[in-house]
């Protein structure tokens, strides 16, 4: 196993600097311009300087390299060192720079994670605890009612975008009811009861939508696993040993029904982190999501670099940590 | 006598109750303000665009600005100095500026003339990439003469002297804040440019990046009375319509800045009586520019869209006339920009005193004028109903960034061009690839792969010699300049740039006017640029919001000092 993940994790590196490189080559080639945004009142030799001064003058592959070695080395110093509170960690020097409020791209990462983490992570957590429970009863009493109206939900839940379940959401209750607020307040510190209502009203809309996206997801997961074990020999054996259904199910079961979810699940951890782009534009979270899609627009290169490869890196990570969970919860399963 | 005294005594404290409560510092309390564009860095001279600016200038501020009506006011310094005062050099070429008495930066020490010189020396850098170098054009040097006074030498005669530290573009920063952090450090001062220290009405709690910022007032303002309020939430991003509704229907905001949507949604809006709309109008026209080079794909890359090329249809002033005849104006504002806009017939539509009265024969639509000046040209009517000369038809590529009332423009002109015998090629490119200015894209406007190209423009301040002098030749984007220039038309006539010379020579403000208009004549008699609309600024505030004096020559928050709660 040992060997197993150290190999895996070394041809990951090789991995994730070519998916840089690409990334970083097409933005290269993409049309656009970190000045775009500038008035045309800026005349262009003053423009020119602005380029030269955020580092564009240099030939690409130098930036990649630059960019590598800040990437790779100078800002986990700066993470390493914020978490562990040792400043010697640091190296000093310059850092990744956003070309946009040319401030720390880690820095801005750090202060938009906790929304994102809020909405995403707590959507996705509610989405399994509701999608656990429905998927077993749905498999236990498979064409029930309950097994219908719960694949109906999922349904809607698959096929209706957030970008039209979000605005629906809005519509309905923020300007006919005018229970939820549409402007997502990142200045809110939780500090009262009533700070935390408040909280819990912005927060509500977006976790909704994203539960029932992912839910509905889940859900599938549960019922079609469940249902394979259901009708296998080891489940008639321990009815016939007298077992009540209760431990039939939720022990025998749904124990070896989990280990495929499990996966499922560890692999959309990395979505929590890359945000729901489209969610978090319709609610105004901002969040990670909303920060991508304002580097793209605003041609913001270390931005957009430096967020695409983080998610690379989780995706890989969470890959590697759903095949060794594999492993771990199915004694069958043996990477040596 | 004495219950007189007291009963005098207690009517003046009454008489001066509700004054005093007002004067107070802080009194009106909270206010939000919404910006539909997120400010990303709080240093105007690292970003040149306009959510920045006008986020800093809540705090920074510069020695003298426009205001409302674009004449220039003293801000931190003690006057305006001109050539009457003595305070401009006969020969113009330098300028001494006097700073108030007492003042004092956010963080209690006092403002002095170093830092003034400093904000020069700041933007000046060679390396710095300063978004404002346009306004310190030609400074030689800023001398420090005492505690309060700077001269600025300027290494030519400057007839309008007031680019360095006028308009919130060139605010003054703070020496002790920035002295580490010229040229290629300037973006390392994360701190510094996140939370300028400075000498407006409030100072800089909380800046979250292309998110929200929070203000406090500045205890240590010059107007002990003032500002009214106490704290400022500055929200940012979303879009222009939801700014709107958060102003003017939902009451969740008190001012939305720069509300560029369709006349009947914000009229919809204004229904929603927690707000209303203002407008102001500046300096900024749409207009169309016309191709003087040929943008054929067929040409070498070197000379296509460059004046080794002359355009063959274009090259005509009766065709460009005719497609500026067949414009109507009034139904682009009526269905643009309601009452943010009006007709223009000229590239330079205000101040008064460079506004030229030669042109307004094109506000009224003249189709037939228009087919007159085709058939002229030899342009006959073929066979479904589009002109045709020697086997070519008139066909036109019309390019725009994307956006509604720019598309809604395109669809009304090609209508109009469709009714005298021209054919329109519509085409809109993303806004940021369109601006963008990259040269190894096809699609940028300077690059102008396009027979006429639609867009707005201004320029900053009062004086337009600048703007007037992008025409002028050899200033046309090419490829030996990356596609960097700002003659987008690639005009090229001597004796207009003779004239511009003369504009940059003659300092009275009555002779500058008269080139001035002379200068826009020859560009719009030439059809070189087709006028449409000269474009207002509207915004939105609360009904319960006062003191807002929109202003589009400077910051809109100029006077946010004396914004008050109603």
């Amino acid at each position: 196993m040992f060997t197993f993940t150290m190999r895996r994790l070394l041809l990951a590196i090789p991995t994730l600097l070519f998916i840089a490189l690409v990334i970083f080559l097409l933005l290269e080639l993409s049309p656009g311009d970190p000045m775009s945004d500038m008035p045309l009142t800026i005349p262009p030799e003053v423009r020119q300087q602005m380029r030269l001064a955020l580092g564009l003058g240099e030939a690409w592959y130098i930036r990649f390299y630059k960019w590598l070695y800040l990437f790779s080395v100078v800002e986990p110093s700066h993470v390493l060192a914020n978490m562990t509170g040792y400043d010697w960690l640091r190296v000093e020097g310059q850092r990744i720079l956003s070309f946009q409020t040319r401030s720390p791209v880690a820095d801005i990462i750090a202060q938009r994670l906790p929304q994102t983490l809020w909405v995403v992570g707590l959507s996705y957590l509610f989405g399994i605890l509701v999608a656990v429970p429905i998927g077993i009863y749905s498999a236990y009493r498979q064409y029930s009612w309950f097994d219908q109206a719960g694949t109906f939900v999922s349904m809607v839940g698959f096929s209706l975008p957030t970008f039209f379940t979000g605005p629906l959401l809005i519509l309905i209750f923020s300007i006919w009811l005018g229970w939820f607020p549409i402007i997502y307040d990142t200045t809110l510190v939780v500090d009262s009861w009533a700070n935390f209502l408040k909280q819990l009203r912005q927060m509500a809309m977006p976790v909704f939508v994203l539960t029932l996206y992912n839910a509905a997801q889940i859900t599938r997961f549960m019922r079609a696993s469940m249902l394979d074990n259901l009708t296998q020999d080891y489940v008639r054996t321990a009815r016939a040993k007298g077992m009540t259904e209760r431990i039939v199910v939720l022990v025998h079961v749904l124990r070896n029904s989990l280990i495929p979810v499990v996966t499922v699940i560890a692999l959309g951890i990395p979505t929590i982190f890359t945000g729901a782009i489209i969610t978090e534009q319709v609610f105004r979270v901002n969040g990670l999501g909303a920060l991508l899609i304002g580097a793209i627009y605003g041609s913001d290169i270390p931005m957009v670099l430096t967020l695409s490869v983080v998610f690379a890196i989780l995706i890989v990570l969470f890959n590697l940590i759903a095949d060794i969970l594999y492993a771990v919860l199915d004694p069958r399963i043996r990477y040596d | 006598m004495k219950r007189t005294m007291a009963l005098f005594g207690a009517a003046t404290a009454l008489a001066m109750m509700p004054l005093a409560a007002h004067a107070e510092r802080g009194a009106s309390g909270h206010l939000n303000i919404i910006y539909w564009q997120a400010p990303s860095i709080l240093n105007p001279y690292l970003s040149g665009g306009t959510k920045d600016v006008e986020s800093s200038s809540l705090v920074l501020e510069p020695l003298a600005r426009y205001n409302q009506n674009g004449e220039l006011v003293a801000w931190l310094a003690e006057s305006i100095p001109t050539v009457e005062n003595g305070g401009v050099a006969e020969d113009l070429t330098s300028i001494t500026w006097t700073l108030r008495e007492g003042l004092l930066w956010s963080d209690g020490t006092p403002v002095t003339s170093a830092d003034v010189a400093f904000s020069a020396e700041y933007c000046m850098h060679p390396e710095g990439g300063c978004a404002q170098a346009a306004r310190y054009q030609d400074v030689e040097s800023v001398e420090i003469v005492d505690e309060r006074t700077v001269t600025v030498h300027f290494s030519v005669p400057k007839p309008v002297p007031y680019g360095p530290f006028v308009t919130a573009q060139s605010p003054i920063i703070q020496r002790a804040q920035f002295e580490n952090c010229t040229g290629a450090r300037a973006p390392e001062c994360t701190d510094a440019n996140f939370y300028p220290i400075g000498t407006g009405a409030f100072r800089v709690v909380d800046f979250r990046p292309n998110d929200v910022i929070s203000f406090e007032a500045n205890q240590n303002y010059r107007d002990p009375a003032l500002p009214h309020f106490a704290t400022i939430t500055f929200k940012g991003g979303g879009d222009a319509a939801s700014a709107g509704r958060a102003v003017m229907e939902t009451g969740e905001m008190d001012y939305a800045w720069n509300l560029q949507l369709a006349p009947d949604v914000i009229a919809t809006m204004a229904q929603g009586g927690r707000g209303v709309p203002i407008s102001a109008f500046g300096t900024l026209v749409e207009r169309i520019e016309v191709n003087m080079t040929d943008p054929s794909p067929d040409l070498p890359p070197e000379i296509r869209s460059t004046r080794a090329a002359p355009h063959p249809v274009l090259s005509d002033i009766r065709v460009r006339e005719a497609l500026s005849r067949a414009i109507d104006r009034e139904l682009l504002v009526e269905v643009g920009y309601g009452q943010a806009g009006r007709p223009s017939c000229n590239l330079v539509p205000a101040p008064p005193i460079f506004r030229s009265d030669a042109n307004d024969n094109c506000l009224e639509q003249d189709l037939d004028r228009a087919r007159a000046l085709l058939d002229e040209a030899g342009w006959v009517v073929g066979a479904v109903g589009i002109r045709v000369r020697d086997g070519r038809r008139l066909t036109i590529d019309y390019m725009t960034s994307t956006n509604a009332v720019r598309q809604d423009f395109q669809a009304l002109i090609q209508q109009w061009w469709r009714e005298i015998g021209v054919e329109a090629n519509l085409r809109n490119i993303n806004a940021s690839v369109f601006f963008g200015g990259d040269p190894g894209s096809p699609d940028t406007f300077q690059k102008f792969y396009a027979d006429v190209s639609m867009y707005a423009n201004n320029f900053p301040g009062t004086d337009p010699e600048a703007y007037l002098g992008a025409y002028r030749c050899g200033f046309e984007p090419r490829p030996e300049t990356q596609w960097q220039g700002e003659n987008i038309n690639r005009f090229c006539d001597p004796a207009y740039d003779a004239l511009h010379l003369q504009l940059a020579q003659t300092a009275s403000i009555e002779e500058r006017g008269r080139i001035g208009r002379e200068l826009n004549d020859i560009l719009m008699q030439n059809y070189i640029i087709i006028p449409l609309v000269d474009r207002g600024r509207l915004s939105a505030h609360s009904n319960t919001l006062g003191g807002v004096v929109l202003n589009t020559w400077d910051s809109e928050l100029w006077n946010v000092a004396e914004w008050h709660r109603l």
